[in-house]
């Protein structure tokens, strides 16, 4: 903690990693799940594309929305560049990093959803309410799971910050611990689900009545959709890297000259992209869920995430 | 064969007048006693398959209204003749629930009154047309402009802690035809559907009665375009009944090849569909892939994807070779080689399972309370297949493998499918292999004035119904067009009921009726 500017510059660095590779990410995805379906890609640029194009488009603003309706794009964008300063993604020198744990990552992506769902709700229309009543019930069983795989994670790293839990687990040897394997299976559970992803919610869907996500941002247009949709794009990208952080934290750069910045933002792209394969063969391989079977899938995540406590306290 | 017929005579004695030419037997009771024919046929098995009013004042008599009945393979016509100033008639709702929406049509379209009808709202026609304002009848100009009014239609309401509307529609997220559900929920239960349809009303069954019986083929190909071949293909054999013309045996062959690949690439369409409707997309893309190459096939061969106004009164349009024919039978190996494997995708995927069954059960007894026809009948236990019980050459000798399942669920109704697109492929390979020498096309006669006709035809999805009139002067007089949509719109109401709302689409798709078809 001698170079502050030095550290800054590190931080700078990597929020605008965050932001400009999230769309990438989901191009990637897409991408690779346009091959496997046997179908010509639009390229990993698309998603970026996407953008673009809303931010030239005009806002459509129902009559009766409120500031609700308005502020939430900003926040909902706010909320993932904010988390995206904290999590130790290209190092664990991160100038804002030791300003909030992991508990409060996972409390400021609650809010974005809580606004989210509040938007969902501010015009008045069937679907907006519909969207907005099952993302909290989703909500609802993701965070106790998400919680317990990460309190398992901690007690590991014994500490709850990030930059503690990602330096214990790579100084130490490389050991299959049954906490971890456990915590680390519940968090992938979670993270389709927080995301939106198949079998929990489909994100290409253009059936209102089976939308989750995308029925609470019905109304959104122009600026409004793009800043929600990259928004979501980047907690969507900050979900597979604080999953980096807690399980696969080789690779990031615990010092701060160039080379080993460059090399850890090297191991991020090959472990994102990696985790982009892994989440594709499971969104082309399954259909998406019957709503009420998500208590099931969800449950489970939380059984799993409590053995990984368990686990711990029995095993270690 | 004719038990209907016997079973009406037996208990209506001098009450009946039966006519025995027309095809099918056409029976005229006294207005006053339509509703008991009804109650009679329904006690012998008989399914409703139509009903409809016609304006006969051109001929100097009122209007009569006419409801068609099936049992097995006999089709039987009740026809009762109402009065010009007071045309009224017993509503046959108690009967058969089909009658429910073919009377408020009926009601909305001709100005007949069904007494008894426990719903007076309009069906079709919209809230901003007056109420006395009856396209169907001979006295309104099509060419009217009409005022437009506010009006109001009065939506089922239910009430009660927790319970929600859902409006869907008429304009939906996807490229489908519009349509407007209203669902009524608890939580994510819906306790009601009511659809509200009519969105596509072009007045086709008005536009028909200033074509001529050459020209209207052209319009009924286009009553639902998915569909062409087999309603272009009821109404060519409706106008070849009335006119006893014959058709050279080789284009009645030829029009059962057009049939069956329209029946296939429907068919592998709607199976991508539902599956794209769970979010399984690998299925649609490849059932999307192997549906072009059918329907470039249909380009190159037949010389339009559809086969849009290949079929003719009096035969078809065209012709294959030897060289076409090889082509076809390449094409179903690779076909049925590739829809094999994607059958087995679809068997082997566990959490697709989990979707399709057990969602959307249409149970037979429903199934055969509101008289459901093709697929959708057929996946709820009902054995009903024009193409099994009315055979026509060549389908009375290349032998029919009708699929029947009881389940009633959406698994049900996509193995319907995969079953019949199996056994098209086998009935075009016979076809191609057997398939006689003749002219493709004969002349087809002028039908005589005051004769009818009609004609019923398996199109993909269900029986296809044409009911033609000549008038006094030989024009069309009417055209009565029931698409299998008619009927099969009121099961979707009643499969839907207990599911949860993000099933609908799954269940909707499942079905997959025809808006256009049912509009008119």
């Amino acid at each position: 903690m001698t170079k502050p500017l030095h550290l800054i510059l590190i931080e700078i660095l990597q929020v605008v990693i965050v932001i400009a590779a999230a769309p990438a990410f989901l191009g990637w995805v897409d991408m690779l799940k346009c091959w496997l379906q046997g179908r010509t890609s639009a390229g990993i640029m698309q998603p970026y594309r996407n953008i673009a194009k809303l931010f030239v488009k005009d806002v459509v603003l129902a009559d009766n929305a409120s500031w609700i309706f308005r502020i939430t794009p900003y926040l909902v964008f706010g909320t993932a560049v904010v988390v995206g300063s904290v999590i130790p993604i290209i190092s664990t020198n991160l100038f804002l990093a030791p300003s909030a744990d992991i508990i409060v990552v996972i409390a400021i992506f609650a809010t974005a959803r809580f606004f989210m769902a509040l938007a969902g709700m501010d015009i008045g229309t069937a679907f907006g309410g519909m969207g907005a009543s099952r993302e909290m019930m989703i909500a609802s069983l993701t965070e106790p799971a998400i919680l317990m795989a990460i309190f398992t994670v901690s007690l590991a790293g014994r500490s709850t910050s990030l930059l503690h839990i990602v330096q214990s687990f790579s100084n130490g040897a490389l050991v299959l611990r049954p906490s971890i394997v456990f915590a680390g299976i519940a968090f992938v559970l979670v993270v389709i689900a927080e995301a939106g992803r198949v079998p929990v919610d489909n994100p290409s869907t253009h059936l209102e009545l089976t939308m989750v996500h995308e029925a609470m941002i019905l109304e959104y247009s122009g600026r409004h959709l793009a800043l929600i949709e990259w928004g979501s794009m980047i907690r969507f990208f900050l979900f597979v890297t604080l999953g980096i952080a807690c399980f696969l934290p080789w690779g990031i750069a615990s010092t701060d000259d160039a080379g080993s910045i460059a090399a850890s933002v090297f191991f991020m792209v090959i472990k994102a992209a990696v985790i982009g394969v892994v989440v594709v063969l499971i969104e082309t391989g399954l259909a998406k869920m019957r709503l009420f079977r998500l208590t099931e899938f969800l449950g489970a995540a939380f059984l799993l995430s409590t053995l990984g406590v368990i686990a711990f306290f029995i095993l270690e | 064969m004719n038990g209907l017929a016997n079973a009406l005579m037996a208990s209506f004695g001098k009450d009946v007048v039966a006519d025995e030419n027309a095809t099918p037997a056409t029976f005229t009771v006294p207005a006053e006693r339509f509703a008991d024919a009804a109650n009679i046929l329904r006690e012998s098995y008989a399914f409703l398959c139509a009903e409809w009013a016609a304006d006969d004042t051109n001929s100097g008599r009122g209007y009569s209204v006419y409801a068609c009945y099936r049992a097995g393979s006999e089709y039987l016509i009740v026809r009762a003749e109402l009065s010009r100033d007071n045309p009224e008639f017993p509503s046959l709702v108690k009967h058969f629930v089909p009658a429910y929406r073919f009377e408020r049509q009926i009601r909305s379209l001709m100005g007949v009154i069904p007494s008894g009808h426990p719903d007076s709202r309009p069906w079709i026609k919209f809230e901003d047309w007056p109420e006395d304002a009856w396209p169907l009848r001979k006295s309104f100009d099509a060419a009217t402009k009409m005022p437009r009014l506010d009006g109001q239609y009065a939506w089922l309401r239910a009430e009660g802690e927790g319970v929600y509307e859902i409006p869907v529609g008429p304009v939906h997220a996807g490229i489908i035809e519009p349509g407007h559900f209203r669902f009524q929920a608890v939580g994510e239960t819906i306790i009601n559907l009511e659809e509200r349809l009519g969105y596509v009303h072009k007045g086709i069954e008005k536009r028909f009665e200033s074509m001529t019986w050459e020209t209207a083929v052209k319009l009924a190909g286009r009553v639902s375009g998915d569909t062409t071949v087999a309603h272009s293909m009821a109404y060519c054999m409706a106008l070849e009944s009335m006119t006893h013309s014959d058709v050279p045996v080789r284009a009645k062959w030829l029009r059962a090849l057009f049939l069956e690949r329209e029946r296939i690439a429907n068919h592998i369409g709607d199976i991508g569909a539902i599956c794209n409707d769970a979010a399984f997309a690998f299925m649609i893309y490849q059932c999307s892939r192997l549906k072009e190459v059918m329907i470039a096939n249909n380009l190159k061969l037949f010389g339009h994807r559809f086969m849009m106004d290949r079929v003719i009164p009096g035969g078809v349009t065209v012709d294959i070779d030897a060289a076409a024919k090889q082509e076809i039978l390449t094409e179903l190996d690779y076909l049925s080689e590739q829809f094999d494997v994607i059958v087995r995708i679809y068997e082997e995927s566990s959490s697709l399972e989990d979707r399709v069954r057990n969602t959307g059960i249409l149970t037979s007894e429903l199934a055969r309370e509101l008289c459901t026809v093709g697929i959708v009948a057929r996946a709820s236990g009902l054995n009903v297949d024009c193409r099994v019980h009315n055979p026509f050459p060549p389908y009375d000798s290349i032998g029919i493998v009708s699929p029947v399942l009881t389940a009633g669920d959406v698994h049900a109704r996509v193995w319907v499918r995969v079953e019949e697109i199996r056994d098209s492929i086998r009935l075009i390979r016979r076809i191609l292999g057997q398939i006689p020498h003749s002219p493709i096309a004969a002349r087809c006669n002028t039908p005589l004035p005051e004769t009818t006709g009609f004609a019923a035809v398996e199109g993909w999805r269900g029986e296809i119904i044409y009911w033609l009139a000549c008038g006094q002067k030989g024009e069309i007089n009417r055209c009565m067009v029931r698409d299998p949509s008619s009927v099969n719109w009121l099961a979707l109401e009643q499969a839907i009921k207990g599911n949860i709302v993000p099933d609908f689409p799954l269940c909707n798709k499942s079905f997959n009726q025809s808006y256009s078809g049912h509009d008119l």
